[in-house]
């Protein structure tokens, strides 16, 4: 495992009097890590307070570098404007001038195959499309870092693997990739190392290929019988 | 029955005919009501919007008055803004009162507090659903709430056709302010009281007929604009 990029220490969240996230202790070092573990587990919460979206109230994140980040979202969150407009509109507010913004937007639309639909209202696209031009919005970044919530949870099977598609591709652009998925199918697909999460606690953090042939506790054993077909 | 005809037959003949008077009098309406409907959303809305995103102390309490004060009753608004533009009062050297600039003011404060009230809840409504995308993409809270405001803009032009509506509609602030001069700030609202008052029903019906039908298409107009919105924009 290559140095970490993020040292998580006994961060927790807590809400009322339920621990969402419970001291979990995490080091990421790997390029590719998918986060799986039963629904209500706290995967999207621990996103989110990674991508600094929620405030936690123990324990802390260090990062040894500072990484620029992007997130996408189970659901994609489009403006009522253009597809292109979507896209420049996450630029814009990172600084770029009007003629920068455009020409990375219309780079980064035609990256996830959608130059055609530049000029299409972004809330009348598919499912996918939309999905995709979300994509586009995160990867025009640049960012070092994209976090992904359940990014197919929403999308039919096609959609499912052209989404899959553009996250390598962004992946193999240079950005690490951490995100949580339903699909083991795609976790096995995407992902270098698995965290497997249960009740807001950290079970095991596994290399991909070892978490699906011999996973090393009983309760990631029981998660893979119960969720394979 | 003749005599119950009567009345409409020479109400149509007035608005068939355009007549002149009857002209000046709903013009006068729309120019003072739009300025007012205007003025309340360059105020209102940035407010509502700001109410809706910001985190601010207070800002509670500010939601639950502009709430309230969507009910203002006309005729209080129009008494402080007398007492405000009257000889005696603090802005009473701008010599305002009794023309159409003061019944532009007190329907304008009679609409701001719907207008924001409206904007808070149609940008909250979109607030949650956007929220964590735009925080996300590094919005600050007055940038996303301009964002949400033009995203808004279709449901916002109901909350701006709904303020129109109140103060085209509305009479006792006007009288007041405006003191139902002839020909000077005589509108639909204060004429049809004047005139059914003093007995001349046609013009009291002729303008009755107009206003509905003002009130009629501005609803059809925004739920046309909302229709078109929702297929062209999602």
């Amino acid at each position: 495992m290559s140095a970490a990029w993020l040292a998580i220490d006994g961060l927790g969240l807590t809400e009322g009097s339920t621990r969402i996230i419970d001291g979990v202790s995490l080091q990421l070092g790997a390029q590719r890590t998918v986060v799986l573990g039963p629904n209500g587990a706290g995967k999207s919460t621990l996103l989110r307070l990674i991508h600094g979206l929620l405030h936690p109230t123990g324990g802390s994140l260090r990062w040894p570098q500072t990484l620029s980040q992007a997130m996408v979202f189970q659901r994609p969150v489009m403006l009522r404007t253009t597809a292109l407009a979507n896209v420049i509109y996450g630029l814009k507010l990172k600084g770029h001038t009007a003629t920068e913004c455009e020409q990375l937007a219309r780079q980064s639309l035609a990256r996830v195959g959608l130059e055609g639909l530049a000029k299409r209202p972004a809330r009348l696209l598919s499912g996918g499309e939309q999905q995709r031009v979300a994509l586009a919005r995160a990867w025009a970044l640049e960012p070092q870092l994209l976090i992904l919530d359940e990014p197919t949870a929403s999308l039919d099977p096609a959609s499912s693997r052209e989404v899959e598609r553009i996250i390598n591709d962004i992946a193999a652009s240079g950005a690490r990739i951490l995100m949580t998925t339903h699909n083991l199918g795609q976790a096995r697909r995407i992902a270098e190392e698995i965290v497997f999460i249960d009740r807001g606690r950290i079970v095991e953090q596994t290399p991909v290929e070892l978490f699906f042939t011999q996973p090393q506790t009983e309760a990631a054993q029981r998660f893979l019988k119960e969720e394979s077909p | 029955m003749q005599e119950f005809n009567e009345p409409f037959v020479t109400a149509w003949q007035l608005v068939a005919g355009a007549d002149s008077r009857l002209a000046g009098i709903v013009l006068l309406s729309l120019r003072v009501s739009l300025a007012a409907t205007f003025i309340a959303c360059v105020v209102g809305m940035p407010i509502g919007a700001l109410l809706a995103v910001g985190r601010f102390p207070g800002r509670r309490t500010l939601i639950v008055l502009f709430n309230g004060l969507m009910g203002l009753p006309p005729v209080v608004v129009g008494l402080l803004i007398y007492l405000l533009l009257s000889r005696a009062g603090p802005l009473g050297q701008f010599g305002l009162l009794f023309s159409p600039t003061a019944m532009v003011i007190a329907q304008a404060v009679l609409v701001t507090p719907i207008v924001a009230a409206l904007t808070r809840q149609v940008i909250a409504d979109e607030w949650s659903e956007y929220r964590e995308q735009l925080r996300s993409l590094g919005a600050s809270r007055s940038r996303a709430a301009a964002t949400l405001l033009w995203d808004g803009r279709f449901s916002l032009s109901t909350s701006a056709l709904a303020g129109f509506g109140r103060a085209i509609a509305e009479v006792g602030a006007v009288m007041i302010v405006g003191g139902n001069i002839d020909g000077v700030t005589r509108v639909m609202t204060t004429t049809i009281a004047l005139e059914t008052s003093k007995g001349d029903l046609p013009l009291a019906l002729a303008l009755g007929f107009i206003l509905i039908a003002v009130v009629l298409t501005i609803n059809a107009v925004a739920y046309a604009m909302r229709g078109w919105a929702e297929r062209h924009w999602g």
